[in-house]
């Protein structure tokens, strides 16, 4: 492996890390800044108790979240000089923004959250939750606003062979990223509610704190219906994009290696084993669908990885554009397949709930524990569908991935950082997975809370 | 967009960056002193909670400093931003690590009772703290210094070029100066047996820190004789920083806690501003040829980029100053152990003494 497989692979490592923890914690603010107003507003234990359990998982989660998200701002120095120096006059910028607008109000406010209970009133103690949720909503904004500008490179000029910032409000409004940032959200969405309620569910299958536990799935259901609905219009709304935006990664994901007209969607295909077969060899199909997606008209034309392959060649020299076909074609798979089965739990759940039977169905309440693993597998396959299928291109049509790499980093330091971080997200992911699962377990206290009011420290949240 | 000077906004930029790392020194700087004395000064569970408390609510605050520093960097001078990180690789490799460790250590350690777990988290807290500071302290020697940089702003060193004598006593320097610098801060934000202890730790780490820095500051004036640069300007600067840094070695701890803070604070920042104003207006000298420092000029963003983020910080800084020093108001009762000695209290005690603050619920039912 070169010193350039090895920054590809520290990036995705690192990133898949940090990513399974980001719509957690998105999710998780938003869902106990919810219960925190429900109680605010009716007064009722039951929320209090659903503020404490789940806030404890949330700071969890924004442990290493924010710990592993410092990794992601250092390493495009570290591993991508290059890039960095190529891009620095456009990307910096949304990173800078996140930092200033974003981070600062999270972070001050989750460490105001957990410790100024009682010192002030609950409605500034509301507040305090709501504007770490409304931080980390914000975080997601730039970074994807920053990540949409590789995927559709907008508002720059060109100026002495590098891009040069000329239109940031082009930047920030990239179709891409606005499609893109509701499609996270919702994800983050979906993250948390599927995890609550198969969290819920673990406590409901043995008649555990059922007043509690189902009132939690109950908070949770809604934000999984707007969830699966909203991250299907804006997935949509991406794919129809990525068709004129980055049509090589669109067929990739399809395995469409010939133009068709109309084209089919391919349910299960396999190919041979290498990065680009030109062909499938089987491919179970649905006629018409792809088109319907991809131009929303039942015959509508969609190009083929090889005629795109020729008009890439011709436009930008000789060259290699195609992507690893089956990983971009078995992610995209996995994502939209497991979404499907979200949006079936999502309905099923509805219909338990509008019969009563939340609390008692054991069979919706084991499904409910596998679906909580899905969300996690669903994000993953997501940023490795949208990142793998830019290649070979880190700025789609303007800079090969294998330039921007740190020219004088050795192979030897990059395998050496590899290792040690994969060593640190073994041993930390495997600490945090054991302490959530604990703190999942054992459910909500209880002992009475600490009131509002008391002057003392509230050490359910604290350390 | 382009009427303001593009010099002056690299230099406003520069300044913008100086007083971002600034923060992140003096506020972090006293959370890193912190956790390198947990367990110095915290003797029984309850010690290290009420310290943990101490920089609870702060310390994630603080972190933002640096990564708001490194994304100003990165969007103002990339070409500076992709030269130092991609140059001290595994300096920061270490540094992350000591990040990582130290910030889920926080989280990490109230969720079990075990005493070796307790023991390990408190571990990595007080290495992670140790490590980040001295690196923090290496690297930026090594940034004044000068490193080896080739035509093309790449850095061609080793790791341990990076450990010469100058940068490591800059790393000896930085460390002395945040355990100085987070004891004067426990002597001021805890109680019962706590300050005691934190100011004997500041009766030696003060002074030790003043001789450490003033050596510094003395090495780093002679070592910019052979460069341009306003060496008068340092030398000034540089002066006053000595006689902070005394002054704060010989303060009254006991009986103006808050003023010993405030001049530990102002140390730590002139210390930085020595630094910046000899960097100026080189951004990180190559100690392979003049010819190839990295300067503001060599380096920036174009004027459109640096124009937009100077509106962006000139409304977003003073909000996010404002919201900040709010919270550390809010934050301003010292921490005692006794809050957290859970054999005298337990939750239906606090129910019971829940009676004194503001909210609705207080005294009445256990409403959370």
């Amino acid at each position: 492996m070169t010193a350039l497989d090895l920054a590809r692979l520290q990036f995705a490592t690192t990133t898949i890390f940090h990513f399974l923890f980001v719509p957690l914690s998105i999710g998780l603010a938003f869902y106990v800044a919810v219960n925190q107003t429900l109680h605010y507003r009716t007064g009722k234990e039951v929320y209090a108790r659903q503020v404490h359990f789940w806030g404890r998982l949330m700071l969890l989660s924004f442990a290493v979240g924010v710990v592993t998200g410092i990794i992601q701002e250092f390493q495009f120095g570290m591993n991508w000089s290059e890039y960095s120096r190529f891009v620095g006059d456009i990307f910096g910028a949304p990173l800078a923004m996140e930092a200033l607008i974003a981070f600062f109000l999270e972070s001050t406010f989750l460490g105001f959250w957990i410790f100024a209970k009682g010192r002030v009133s609950p409605k500034t103690h509301l507040t305090s939750i709501w504007l770490v949720s409304v931080g980390s909503i914000l975080s997601a904004f730039f970074i994807i606003a920053a990540n949409s500008w590789m995927q559709h490179p907008v508002g720059y000029k060109m100026v002495k062979g590098k891009p040069q910032l000329d239109d940031i409000w082009a930047v920030i409004t990239n179709n891409t990223a606005i499609a893109a940032y509701i499609h996270v959200i919702m994800a983050a969405a979906l993250t948390v509610s599927l995890v609550t309620i198969g969290v819920s569910a673990h406590h409901l299958r043995r008649d555990h704190q059922v007043d509690t536990f189902t009132t939690a799935i109950k908070v949770a259901l809604p934000i999984l219906v707007v969830g699966a609905i909203g991250s299907f219009l804006a997935g949509d709304q991406l794919a129809r994009l990525l068709v004129k935006q980055q049509p090589m990664k669109m067929s990739a994901a399809e395995a469409l290696f010939n133009t068709e007209a109309p084209a089919a969607f391919s349910i299960f295909a396999t190919g041979d084993f290498t990065a680009n077969p030109g062909h499938t060899n089987r491919n179970l199909k649905v006629p018409h669908v792809l088109s319907l997606l991809a131009t929303r008209s039942l015959d509508g034309k969609v190009l083929g990885i090889n005629q795109i392959q020729e008009q890439y060649v011709a436009k930008y020299g000789p060259g290699n554009y195609v992507p690893y076909v089956a990983v971009v074609y078995w992610s995209f798979r996995t994502m939209v397949y497991l979404f499907g089965a979200m949006a079936l739990f999502a309905l099923i759940g509805l219909i338990l709930w509008r019969r009563g039977k939340l609390a008692t169905s054991r069979r919706f309440q084991l499904i409910a524990i596998w679906m909580a693993i899905t969300p996690f597998i669903v994000n993953t396959a997501g940023w490795v569908m949208t990142e793998v299928g830019r290649q070979p291109w880190i700025v789609q049509g303007l800079m090969l991935t294998r330039n921007a790499n740190s020219p004088l980093v050795s192979t030897a330091q990059v395998a050496g950082t590899l290792i040690g971080f994969t060593l640190i997200f073994t041993v930390l992911g495997g600490v945090a997975l054991w302490l959530f699962l604990r703190e999942a377990r054992k459910g909500v206290p209880d002992e009475p809370l600490t009131p509002d009011g008391a002057d003392v420290p509230d050490l359910t949240l604290s350390y | 967009m382009h009427t303001v000077d593009y010099s002056f906004l690299q230099a406003l930029w520069f300044i913008l960056i100086a007083v971002l790392w600034i923060g992140f020194f003096v506020l972090e700087g006293f959370d890193f002193g912190v956790g390198m004395l947990l367990r110095r000064v915290g003797h029984t569970e309850a010690d290290r909670r009420a310290i943990l408390h101490a920089i609870g609510p702060m310390w994630d605050g603080n972190e933002v400093w640096l990564l708001t520093a490194g994304g100003a960097t990165f969007a103002a001078f990339p070409l500076w931003y992709a030269s130092m990180f991609s140059g001290f690789y595994l300096a920061l490799f270490l540094v992350l690590v000591a990040l990582i460790i130290r910030g889920v250590s926080f989280e990490f350690w109230g969720k079990d009772d075990r005493p070796r777990w307790r023991a390990t988290w408190e571990w990595t807290m007080v290495i992670g703290s140790f490590l980040a500071s001295l690196l923090f302290g290496v690297a930026w020697a090594n940034i004044v210094k000068g490193v080896p940089i080739n035509a093309q702003q790449n850095f061609t060193g080793s790791l341990f070029t990076l450990l010469n004598p100058y940068a490591l006593l800059g790393g000896v320097t930085l460390v002395l100066l945040f355990i100085s610098h987070g004891a004067i801060f426990l002597n001021m934000k805890t109680a019962g047996d706590l300050p005691e202890r934190a100011r004997g730790v500041a009766r030696w780490a003060s002074p030790a820190a003043a001789v450490a820095g003033i050596a510094f500051l003395v090495w780093t004036v002679i070592n910019m004789n052979d460069r341009t640069g306003a060496s008068v300007a340092v030398a000034i600067v540089g002066a006053i920083t000595a006689l902070l840094l005394a002054t704060a070695a010989v303060s009254e701890l006991v009986r103006r806690p808050a003023i010993a803070f405030a001049i530990s604070t102002a140390a730590i920042a002139m210390l930085f501003v020595t630094l910046f104003v000899d960097l100026f207006p080189d951004v990180m000298p190559s100690s392979t040829s003049p010819a190839f420092n990295l300067t503001i000029a060599n380096t920036s963003s174009s004027s459109t980029t640096l124009t937009i983020m100077a509106i962006v910080a000139a409304v977003m800084v003073p909000i996010v100053l404002a919201y900040t020093a709010w919270a550390y108001w809010v934050f301003r009762k010292r921490v005692s152990p006794e809050d957290f000695d859970l054999t005298t209290k337990n939750p239906f005690d606090l129910v019971g003494s829940g009676g004194t603050g503001a909210g609705p619920d207080a005294g009445g039912a256990p409403a959370g």
